[in-house]
């Protein structure tokens, strides 16, 4: 049997303000799974990856990461814990003036030794290692710029990177290519599934664009008001699912906003490592 | 992984000026410790420390017998007497000179007129009495005054008087000139004097903004005059010295506790005056 | 004018009568004849500044020792109120921020020449009282400002890399300090300003420095060298404002 990576039994979440952000959802994904959640804006995406990522604490359910209840063990072993999950957010929180070599080392802090931390604030301790997984996101040129002096997209890419270079062993992406331009956002997915596969490491990432989620996972969680609507391999997930999911939308989105030929999905699969 | 990245060796390009700088901000520093005599050590000195320990123990309890109650309130008192006097003498310095130096006042600036040179030659000396008044330290003119009028409140109400002077001259006059001047300059061209434009035209426009400074500047005042007493030139800052050098910490203590509500209390009248003029 | 202006201008009035009769201060006395030939010749006895070299180079080692004292005052005070900031921005709980807070509160609201006047008879007449002292009492005002800025600094950065399984001292050194740090410097920059101005007098209760050589020239009746010393003091001022002017107008843009 497949060792299981995520297991949510009946967790829910409610905000402080009352709002139930997830709802009573049960769910397994299993270790070097590949999934996809996808959902209209406010559905609760990125509160379910926030409480895959140990960030926020669900209000009543189970829930186990890498076969640990996070709430329920010792801050050492919840330390170990977090070091085996890396996160990549929509807007990378990596302080403005930071520069990017130590914003991309700072990945692995966790794994590394006081020492070594704070010598790398003197000088980056690894700059080959950096560099190629900005290589990888094709902004090798940036190594030693200043953070804010990035795009959006490309600060999206060093978010990427940096969980590249920590190699966790669940890669949790909340939108992680919303502000990159469409071609290369096929990239940056691209290059997190041969992570995932390659390593044969668990990665679940919510998109916004629904025609890269159908193209490159092979499981797709669609979400709505905090509870899943449907959970399915690409190919069965059929246009009028989509049509329903988005119904608060005018649109089912898609990238660059192009009309998404709805056919039954893998369609314009690629072969996975290029 | 592409091989040729693999190969190329990166160095942080900004390593060096790093280095530079902490290897300038060393050699700066160094002499320094040196010329302040940097020595933590004396700190722990056993006799030093004997006797700042005992002096610091007699902090507490803070003096409170009746008679030195009394010595305070005198003291304090005045403190508040000297910045009080001190602030109306600086105003009495501040305010012709400011007058002279606010450019939109001037009448010869609306034309060739009479007196237009003569402008230009008053200003200017005004001008450098106000710099020199003000960039002089208040505790330095404190100081000065001692030597020439003796130890005492006199001093300290001369040392405020001649620094606040200088400092408000120059705001009154900056007050005066960002105001709308229009109102002034239609007076002026009616050909009005000076006094009447600036009674008329300035005044009502900028009194809430001098007033407010005023306030702010006798709050300073206040502060000000407790310090200068420890060169003599009386209020609580003298009795402080004075305890001080007799090592007695429990009326140490309880002049500081004074001085905080000293400060409280300017700060909070400072804030009613504001309030009730603006 | 309404009726409480009224009452507030009566009252001003009557405190100023009150303070002038309290002192007993008599302005008329200070403008006899003798007075103002006493003050005359008291002024007059102040020049010419002594210029002699001998002098001058004396006068250099105080403005360097001046200049010294406000360096390492402020870069001590910086730390401190680094380190007392960490607790007081509430990062270790609520007591621990209370008490720091009153700490940092203690410290700045004692002005830097009565904490000189205690330093010197804890550490002996000399720079290294002016020094405790500029470094206790700024400690007190920067700390509290940092407290602040660390307080308004944005906590996601750190808490992302905590969720990684970064050490809060790290996550700290890596997520919070890089937003931080640009202030904290200005800041100190600044208060170094202010402190060489400080600096220069507070000599006067015996801390070193330029303050230092005037209280005793005065003391020893050697005006001339008094002058040169307040001639030294004033020149210190307003070189430090125009360059930190320059400094100013060149960071800015």
């Amino acid at each position: 049997m497949k060792p299981v990576s995520i297991k949510l039994d009946q967790v829910s979440l409610v905000h402080a303000n009352g709002q139930r952000a997830v709802n009573n959802i049960s769910c397994e994904i299993g270790s070097g799974e590949r999934v996809a959640i996808i959902g209209p804006s406010g559905a609760g995406k990125t509160t379910l990856l926030r409480v895959l990522a140990t960030a926020l604490r669900p209000s009543s359910g189970e829930i186990r990461i890498l076969g640990k209840d996070p709430w329920r063990v010792s801050r050492t072993a919840l330390r170990e814990l977090r070091c085996r999950i890396g996160m990549v957010h929509q807007a990378p929180p990596i302080p403005p003036r930071q520069r990017v070599v130590t914003a991309v080392l700072a990945g692995r802090l966790g794994h590394w030794p006081l020492w070594k931390g704070l010598a790398s604030l003197a000088y980056p301790v690894d700059i080959a290692g950096a560099r190629r997984m900005l290589a990888r996101m094709e902004i090798a040129d940036k190594l030693f710029e200043r953070c804010d002096r990035l795009s959006g997209g490309q600060m999206q890419r060093v978010g990427v990177a940096r969980i590249l270079y920590q190699q966790p062993d669940l890669l949790l992406t909340d939108e992680p290519v919303s502000a990159v331009d469409p071609a290369l956002s096929d990239r940056v997915i691209g290059e997190l599934n041969r992570e995932a596969s390659e390593r044969g490491v668990t990665l679940v990432a919510s998109l916004h664009a629904v025609d890269l989620a159908l193209h490159w996972f092979p499981r797709i969680i669609g979400i709505r008001n905090g509870e899943i609507a449907f959970d399915l391999p690409p190919v069965r997930v059929t246009d009028a699912m989509l049509k329903d999911l988005y119904a608060s939308e005018s649109t089912v989105p898609t990238q660059g906003n192009e009309p998404l030929a709805m056919q039954p999905a893998g369609v314009r699969r690629k072969p996975l490592c290029s | 992984m592409r091989s040729e990245e693999a190969a190329v060796q990166v160095r942080d390009p900004a390593a060096v000026p790093r280095l530079m700088l902490s290897i300038a901000i060393i050699i700066l520093l160094w002499p320094g410790f040196r010329l302040t005599e940097f020595d933590l050590g004396v700190l722990f000195d056993p006799r030093n420390r004997e006797i700042m320990g005992k002096f610091i123990a007699t902090f507490f309890p803070p003096e409170a017998s009746a008679d030195f109650l009394r010595l305070i309130l005198k003291a304090t008192l005045e403190t508040l007497a000297i910045a009080t006097a001190g602030m109306t003498l600086a105003l009495l310095i501040a305010f012709p000179l400011a007058l002279v130096v606010t450019r939109s006042l001037s009448i010869s600036r609306i034309g060739p007129a009479r007196g237009f040179a003569a402008g230009r030659f008053l200003r200017l000396p005004a001008r450098f009495i106000l710099m020199f008044f003000r960039s002089i330290p208040e505790i330095v003119w404190a100081l000065l005054f001692v030597r020439a009028v003796g130890l005492g409140p006199a001093a300290g109400v001369l040392a405020i008087a001649v620094t606040y002077g200088g400092m408000l001259g120059k705001v009154y006059s900056e007050i005066l000139e960002s105001g709308d001047t229009r109102p002034t300059l239609a007076l002026l061209e009616a050909g009005s004097g000076r006094l009447a434009a600036f009674c008329y035209g300035m005044w009502p426009v900028a009194l809430p903004e001098l007033v407010s400074y005023t306030v702010y500047r006798w709050e300073c005042a206040v502060r000000a005059s407790v310090i200068m007493g420890f060169v003599g030139a009386g209020g609580l800052g003298q009795l402080m010295e004075l305890s001080m050098r007799m090592l007695n910490g429990g009326e140490v203590s309880a002049i500081l506790l004074t001085f905080f509500l000293l400060v409280m209390l300017a700060d909070a009248i400072s804030a009613m005056l504001r309030k009730a003029t603006a | 004018m309404r009726r409480i202006h009224w009452f507030i201008l009566a009252a001003l009035v009557a405190a100023i009568w009150a303070s002038f009769a309290y002192l007993s201060l008599d302005l008329a006395l200070l403008w006899t004849a003798e007075s103002r030939s006493q003050m005359g010749r008291y002024i007059v006895s102040f020049f010419p500044p002594d210029v002699s070299g001998e002098y001058l180079v004396r006068i250099g080692h105080g403005t360097l020792e001046t200049i010294a004292i406000s360096a390492i005052g402020t870069a001590l005070a910086a730390v401190l109120g680094l380190v007392l900031a960490l607790p007081a921005s509430g990062r270790f709980g609520a007591a621990p921020r209370a008490v720091t807070r009153l700490v940092l509160n203690f410290l700045r609201s004692i002005p830097e020449l009565v904490w000189a006047a205690l330093m010197v008879m804890a550490a002996g007449l000399g720079p290294f009282a002016g020094t405790l002292a500029l470094a206790l009492h700024t400690a007190g005002v920067i700390g509290r400002l940092f407290a602040e800025t660390l307080e308004n600094a944005p906590t996601e950065p750190a808490q992302a890399l905590r969720l990684s399984g970064c050490r809060p001292a790290l996550a700290f050194l890596y997520g919070t300090m890089p937003n931080v740090v640009p202030q904290l410097v200005a800041y100190s920059l600044y208060r170094w300003e202010i402190n060489i101005r400080m600096a220069a007098i507070l000599g006067v209760v015996g801390a070193g420095g330029l303050g230092q050589m005037l209280y005793f020239s005065l003391s020893l009746f050697q005006q001339q060298q008094a002058l040169t010393v307040i001639i030294a003091m004033l020149l210190l001022v307003v070189i430090v404002d125009g360059a930190s002017a320059w400094l100013r107008q060149r960071l800015v843009d």
